[in-house]
């Protein structure tokens, strides 16, 4: 045996009766002490009913609104969600969007009309509809401009403002969110039911997304008083539009008591298809103004074109061409804004 | 650096809420807030355990992780506060957090909530002066050198406040001391029969642990 083996193992059972001298107490412990002084089988099981959020009858909690777990880790998936999927991924949409506008403006520019606009003017929104149409689309950049700071704003403004002017921002952004959001969601319905009909989909609408909206091929595709692409953005805002309305509205009400997760799981509904929206919203944004020659007129003053209908909405302009007015006639105030001439425009 | 963490040991709170009372007391919160509460399990029954529970103060917090005003930070101490002034009572905190820490002062129609309570590991908040941050937050015992009120009044010295590293010695002397043969670090006797010590408490059990 070498001297080096020799010196371990006399240090090591030096180490060990030392250990042992300073441990006695434990060590001599009779381990049924423990069993006899601890509390029941508050074991695994115990824990893993704590997780599972179950509350029997025998559990107590000294807190007056008494509806909380001991431990709910349910927002940690929430979280998770959120922070890692939801916030990211909207960005990437948004941030997409505007990559592929902005690309499709420099390759394509604008979709100027194929004939020289004539003057001649066809009533197309009234002036109510016009209100709500307004009225619908500032609400809906407020609450996704306050939207997106609830979501993003700390990443930029905190540190680029400092605390004063952010918290002045932040809680403006939460205080206009939630009192104008119920008004979006009523002014919404409203124009859901008042466009339905125009936007009931039809036959030709299939040729038009075969021919990309007229972007594939030579001619314009066939539309009436609403054409196959304003028709998807309805029914988009008819479908994630009311989800975020309904998330929006169980968020905003905590005073019926809704449960932790039926609000974590509306704000998750919430912010994927309020961003959706928002993507989707700065194409129409596009189309409808720098986009398309003539279309914003329409929503400004109520009347287009002639010529702007028959290459958009070829159906449609077949069936009012003969109500067809002199620009120079509908600035004299008589031309009555309201009375649709008509209204002979079912589709 | 001290991290301030609290901890309760299950075998000797007697569900008294001497906590919950000296903390309402320390800090003056609002009516209808209670930072630290007790929870019992099977109450009444032989396996009745309480603990007391209020901010844990998490290293990785989610309730500053989700916070749409960032308005918590965490002091050298590794004590999780936040600032009235910026919180916006959005309730996000609230949804992330796995105790239930952070409270309303109401729960209105529009999301109005009021400002978010929660402990402060009696370390005040962010506020211009000693008044201010009592009235927002209430005691800065920190300060004071002193640790929180609630584990300070804790009869049976249950309830443990102080440096992790403290605390997690006072509690291995403990469990070493009630006669469990390695600290609780072992699952006791799981997989053997059913004895009474396989049911045996496992004293340091991780309950975040998934199963
Ligand atoms: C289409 C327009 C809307 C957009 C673009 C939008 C967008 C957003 C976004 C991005 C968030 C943040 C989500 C997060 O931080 O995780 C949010 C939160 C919220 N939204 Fe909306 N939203 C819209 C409409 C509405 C409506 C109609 C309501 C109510 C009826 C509403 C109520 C809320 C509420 C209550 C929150 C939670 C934040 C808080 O309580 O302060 N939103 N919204
Ligand atoms: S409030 Fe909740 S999530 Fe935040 S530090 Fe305290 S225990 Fe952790
Ligand atoms: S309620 Fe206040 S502290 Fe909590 S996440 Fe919202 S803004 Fe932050």
């Amino acid at each position: 045996m070498s001297l080096f083996r020799h010196v371990c193992i006399v240090l090591l059972m030096t180490l060990l009766t030392l250990g042992v001298g300073s441990q006695a107490v434990a060590q001599s412990a009779d381990p049924g002490r423990e069993i006899s002084t601890s509390v029941g089988a508050a074991d695994a099981d115990t824990w893993r009913q704590v997780r599972s959020g179950e509350v029997d009858a025998n559990y107590r909690d000294s807190r007056h609104d008494s509806n909380y777990n001991l431990i709910n880790a349910a927002g940690q998936t929430w979280r998770e969600i959120r922070n890692h999927w939801v916030t990211p991924f909207g960005l990437i949409a948004i941030g997409a969007m505007i990559v592929m506008i902005a690309l499709f403006y420099v390759i394509f520019g604008r979709k100027n009309l194929d004939e020289r606009p004539t003057g001649r003017k066809l009533f197309r929104w009234s002036a109510l509809e016009r209100t709500l149409h307004w009225s619908v689309a500032s609400l809906f950049i407020i609450l996704a401009l306050s939207g997106l700071n609830i979501l993003y704003g700390k990443y930029v403004f905190r540190s680029l403002f400092g605390d004063a002017v952010w918290g002045a921002m932040i809680s403006a952004s939460k205080v206009s969110h939630n009192y104008l959001g119920p008004l979006f969601g009523i002014l919404l319905l409203i124009i859901l039911a008042k466009f339905f009909k125009h936007n009931l989909p039809k036959k030709h609408d299939l040729a038009w997304f075969k021919k990309g909206g007229g972007l594939v091929g030579k001619g314009h595709p066939d539309a009436g008083f609403a054409n196959a692409g304003e028709k998807v953005w309805y029914w988009l805002l008819a479908t994630a539009g009311v989800a975020v309305i309904i998330s929006g509205l169980v968020l905003n009400f905590p005073n019926f008591d809704q449960s932790r997760d039926t609000m974590m799981w509306a704000n998750v509904i919430h912010a994927v298809a309020a961003l959706g929206l928002t993507a989707v919203a700065l194409g129409h944004i596009y189309i409808g103004t720098i986009g398309t020659e003539g279309s914003l007129e329409g929503m400004k003053t109520g009347y287009v074109d002639e010529v702007w209908a028959k290459e958009h909405h070829n159906l449609w302009y077949e069936e009012v061409k003969d109500q067809a007015v002199d620009a120079e006639q509908l600035d004299t105030p008589a031309a009555g804004e309201d009375e649709r001439p008509a209204p002979s425009q079912p589709g | 650096m001290a991290q301030m963490k609290f901890m309760c040991d299950a075998e000797r709170c007697i569900d008294c809420n001497g906590c919950v009372t000296a903390c309402k007391n320390a800090n003056d919160v609002e009516w209808g807030i209670q930072r630290r509460r007790v929870v019992t399990l099977n109450d009444g029954e032989p396996t009745e355990v309480s603990i007391s529970v209020a901010c844990m103060h998490c290293d990785d917090a989610p309730c500053m992780a989700v916070c749409p005003t960032d308005c918590f930070y965490k002091t050298d101490d590794g004590i999780v506060l936040h600032d009235k002034d910026l919180c916006i009572g959005c309730g996000y905190c609230l949804y992330a957090c796995p105790f239930g820490a952070p409270q309303f002062p109401k729960q209105n129609a529009f999301g109005e909530r009021g400002k978010m309570d929660k402990c402060t590991f009696c370390a005040g908040g962010p506020a211009d002066s000693k008044e201010e941050e009592y009235e927002k937050y209430g005691a800065n015992r920190i300060a004071e050198g002193k640790l929180p009120l609630c584990a300070e009044m804790c009869s049976t010295k249950a309830l443990l406040a102080g440096d992790a590293q403290t605390v997690a010695d006072i509690f291995r002397q403990r469990v070493v001391q009630r006669g469990h043969e390695d600290g609780a670090w072992s699952e006791v006797n799981r997989q053997g029969p059913d004895t009474a010590a396989a049911r045996m408490d496992n004293l340091a059990y991780d309950a975040t642990r998934q199963g």
